[in-house]
């Protein structure tokens, strides 16, 4: 028995895609063939008048130190975040799934931070690393001036890593758990009564395992963090001091929207959609060689 | 009795061409306003906008607040592109430039001219139409929500060290810090090094001495103007800023760090702080209860002949492609705001100065200034009239002038956290600023201020 569903014309299955593929259209295809053209031309904000400059939008963020140091430190964020989200995770979910007493509300515990809005989570997170009134304020007691976001381009990093890995720690704890509960009980259970230890156990049975999940956070995390940290940052340092949180998406947006440079931010967004495409590329060829689908 | 009928017809024909015509009068025509202001200043424009529908019942204004006035400019620009624009916009300063190359305006002085309203443009301040009119003295916008930057001391804490006067020169401002310093106040002066700060810091501080912040007289000769701030006595303000900063005369203080200079200052933990005029009505409601305090002009250079201090603020814009009926409705709005009785409401209720001569005078003779927390607001009027405006007084006319003060505000920072030293920060600031400059140059190539 034919188990797919089956058109007796091919134009029928186009007539069922329509929607979405007009969605997809309308909401991606569209808008990037747009900014391709937006980054070849000097737009001028009201319309009115374009003119076409070719690749001179890319060529001049190419020549921009500012532009450099962006790319920089996203890739610094895109690392230290989705090493901080994942590893939190990965133990928190492993030692959820050891059957403790209070696993069910400790994974709703930890779940929750994802549902939390970024904007909302950043807030929290600023009252919390304010050098002079947050909790933080104590370590400057103590040691006056160590802790300065507002002039240390560090201590900003730092501030806009902890809020966002926060959240994402929740999302990728919610993976990680799913996929150490699909593992089967017996397995386990065989190699504990052969005398191997906790440790042992994660590294040779349940690791292997999960690493498609592994694989699969790891690149979504990666991605989202070049994508999703606008609101963190906006938030909590403006992409300040110096610049120093001056994330590629944060400086589209800025440029583009508040400086009203529409071909620059446009040629800046290509950039990030090729450094992700590259990025993606990379994590398929070399990455997931390594993971173990069952 | 055929003249009777012919009475009685023609009666009931005006009659019923009166029933005809009454709904459409009374329908009135809709426009809409958008505007930047948000929280308590939204409530004082939408009280304004309520104020004008009842005023009378030929027009109807729709005013929505786009929250800030970043956003408000995005918005309008997609809707302009979209065709779907407001009649009114309200448009902060730093976007002047932008605005008067858009080409989608419709000059405020032509609409108003043309729908019967004279207005006595010599009557506005002359520091305040000028940053909004042409080369020419053409106003191109409604100057609107005016303000200035003052600067702000503590009675109290300046009685401690034996003064009686706010400082009026810096170093006079020096030697008050150290002062207050020694009398042990933590925080002789607060300031803040973000982007807007370039308002008070760089801009306000170039107009009150006389030195230019570009070239080619502030931008308002072409577009071709390149910044000049680090061959100005900026230079040696800023010098001295870093070096207060670094003897903790000089404290910085912004929301991201917990607490603004305003609330630094109205809490008494900052003695000095430099802002707008519009934090007035802020420091007297939020203020230490009993804390005695007083604003003053910003402080110059020994030996600098003071000029007019800069207009802030906003201006109101009306946008081009809409109906003859929508300019009458916008030009009666703009006639209504100009009026001497909306500007005490709209200046008792928010901060932001009057815009006009007559403006002002009604306000003084209402005795408005003396009045317990409005006292001391006079005092921006006297910084924009300073003096007669100068070629670089009169205002800044510079492209993309938001990414300039974004530069300001990293550079600044850099310089505070000792990563380039003040020359270096501030030619990089110049560097910066002058390829945002050639940008925009380039966008309106051929194209020419009016």
């Amino acid at each position: 028995m034919e188990k797919r569903t089956t058109f007796s014309k091919w134009s029928v299955g186009i007539l069922f895609a329509v929607p979405q593929l007009l969605l997809i259209f309308t909401f991606f295809y569209w808008p990037a063939g747009q900014a391709i053209y937006w980054s070849l031309t000097l737009q001028q904000p009201w319309g009115g008048g374009n003119i076409w400059v070719g690749l001179d939008n890319f060529r001049s963020i190419l020549a921009s130190a500012d532009y450099w140091n962006s790319v920089t430190i996203s890739i610094t964020f895109a690392a230290i975040s989705t090493g901080i989200a994942m590893g939190a995770a990965l133990v928190l979910a492993a030692l959820t799934d050891r059957q403790l007493r209070g696993s069910k509300f400790y994974s709703v515990v930890l779940i929750w931070p994802y549902g939390i809005a970024a904007p909302a989570s950043a807030m929290a997170f600023r009252f919390i690393l304010a050098p002079e009134a947050g909790l933080i304020s104590v370590v400057n007691q103590w040691w006056p001036g160590i802790w300065d976001p507002g002039l240390n381009g560090a201590d900003a990093m730092a501030c806009i890593i902890a809020a966002y890995s926060w959240k994402y720690i929740g999302y990728s704890f919610i993976f990680f758990l799913a996929a150490f509960q699909a593992i089967p009980r017996s397995l386990i259970e065989a190699a504990a009564m052969d005398g191997s230890s906790v440790l042992r156990r994660f590294w040779d049975i349940q690791f292997p395992l999960i690493t498609p999940t592994i694989f699969f956070l790891l690149v979504i995390n990666i991605t989202e963090s070049f994508q999703d940290s606008y609101g963190i940052v906006d938030i909590m340092t403006s992409g300040g001091p110096h610049n120093s949180t001056n994330l590629m998406v944060y400086k589209i947006i800025s440029d583009g929207f508040k400086g009203l440079d529409y071909s620059g931010a446009a040629a800046q967004s290509i950039v990030l959609m090729l450094l992700i495409i590259v990025l993606t590329i990379f994590q398929f060829r070399f990455i997931e060689r390594r993971v173990h689908y069952r | 009795m055929s003249t009777l009928k012919n009475c009685i017809s023609a009666a009931a024909a005006g009659a019923m061409s009166l029933a005809l015509a009454l709904p459409a009068a009374a329908a009135p025509t809709k426009f809409d306003f958008w505007f930047g202001l948000s929280g308590d200043l939204e409530r004082v424009v939408q009280t304004m906008c309520k104020n004008f529908n009842e005023s009378q019942k030929d027009y109807e204004v729709s005013c929505v607040s786009q929250g800030s006035y970043d956003a408000t400019l995005q918005n309008t620009i997609a809707a302009f592109r979209a065709g779907k624009q407001p009649t009114v916009v309200q448009v902060y300063d730093a976007g002047t430039a932008t605005m008067m190359l858009s080409g989608a305006y419709y000059p405020a002085g032509k609409l108003m001219s043309e729908n019967g309203y004279k207005i006595d443009w010599n009557d506005y301040f002359p520091g305040i139409a000028r940053y909004y009119a042409t080369s020419k003295g053409e106003l191109l916008s409604f100057p609107f929500n005016s303000s200035t930057a003052l600067l702000y001391w503590n009675k109290d804490a300046f009685a401690k060290i034996g003064k009686t006067e706010a400082p009026k020169t810096w170093e006079d401002a020096a030697a008050d810090m150290k002062a207050l310093k020694g009398a042990g106040y933590d925080c002789p002066m607060a300031i803040n090094i973000s982007g807007n700060e370039s308002w008070q810091l760089m801009e306000q501080f170039s107009a009150l001495h006389n030195q230019p912040i570009a070239t080619k007289n502030n931008g308002y000769d072409g577009l071709d103007a390149r910044l000049t701030v680090n061959k100005t006595s900026f230079v040696k303000y800023v010098t001295d800023l870093k070096s207060w900063y670094d003897q903790g005369l000089i404290k910085i203080k912004s929301k991201d760090l917990g607490q603004d200079m305003v609330q630094a200052f109205a809490s008494g933990d900052c003695q000095m702080i430099m802002t707008s005029v519009g934090d007035h009505g802020t420091v007297g409601k939020t203020q230490k209860a009993g804390m005695s305090w007083d604003v003053a002009e910003l402080p110059v250079y020994a030996g600098t002949e003071r000029k007019n201090s800069l207009v802030g603020g906003a201006s109101l814009w009306v946008l081009s492609g809409k109906s003859a009926d929508e300019y009458k409705g916008a030009a009666a709005f703009l006639n209504f705001v100009h009026d001497p009785k909306t500007a005490l409401f709209w200046s008792s209720n928010t901060g932001y100065i009057p815009v006009t001569n007559s403006g002002f005078n009604f306000m003084k003779s209402s005795g408005f200034y003396d009045k317990a927390p409005y006292k001391g607001r006079e005092v921006a009027i006297a910084s924009l009239t300073a003096s007669e405006p100068t070629p670089i007084t009169r205002g800044i006319r510079l492209g993309n002038f938001t990414q300039i003060r974004a530069e300001f505000g990293n550079q600044m920072q850099a310089i505070f956290a000792n990563k380039v030293g003040v020359q270096e920060g501030i030619d990089n600031l110049v560097k910066n600023s002058d390829a945002v400059l050639e940008r925009f140059e380039a966008t309106y190539k051929g194209k020419q201020l009016p």
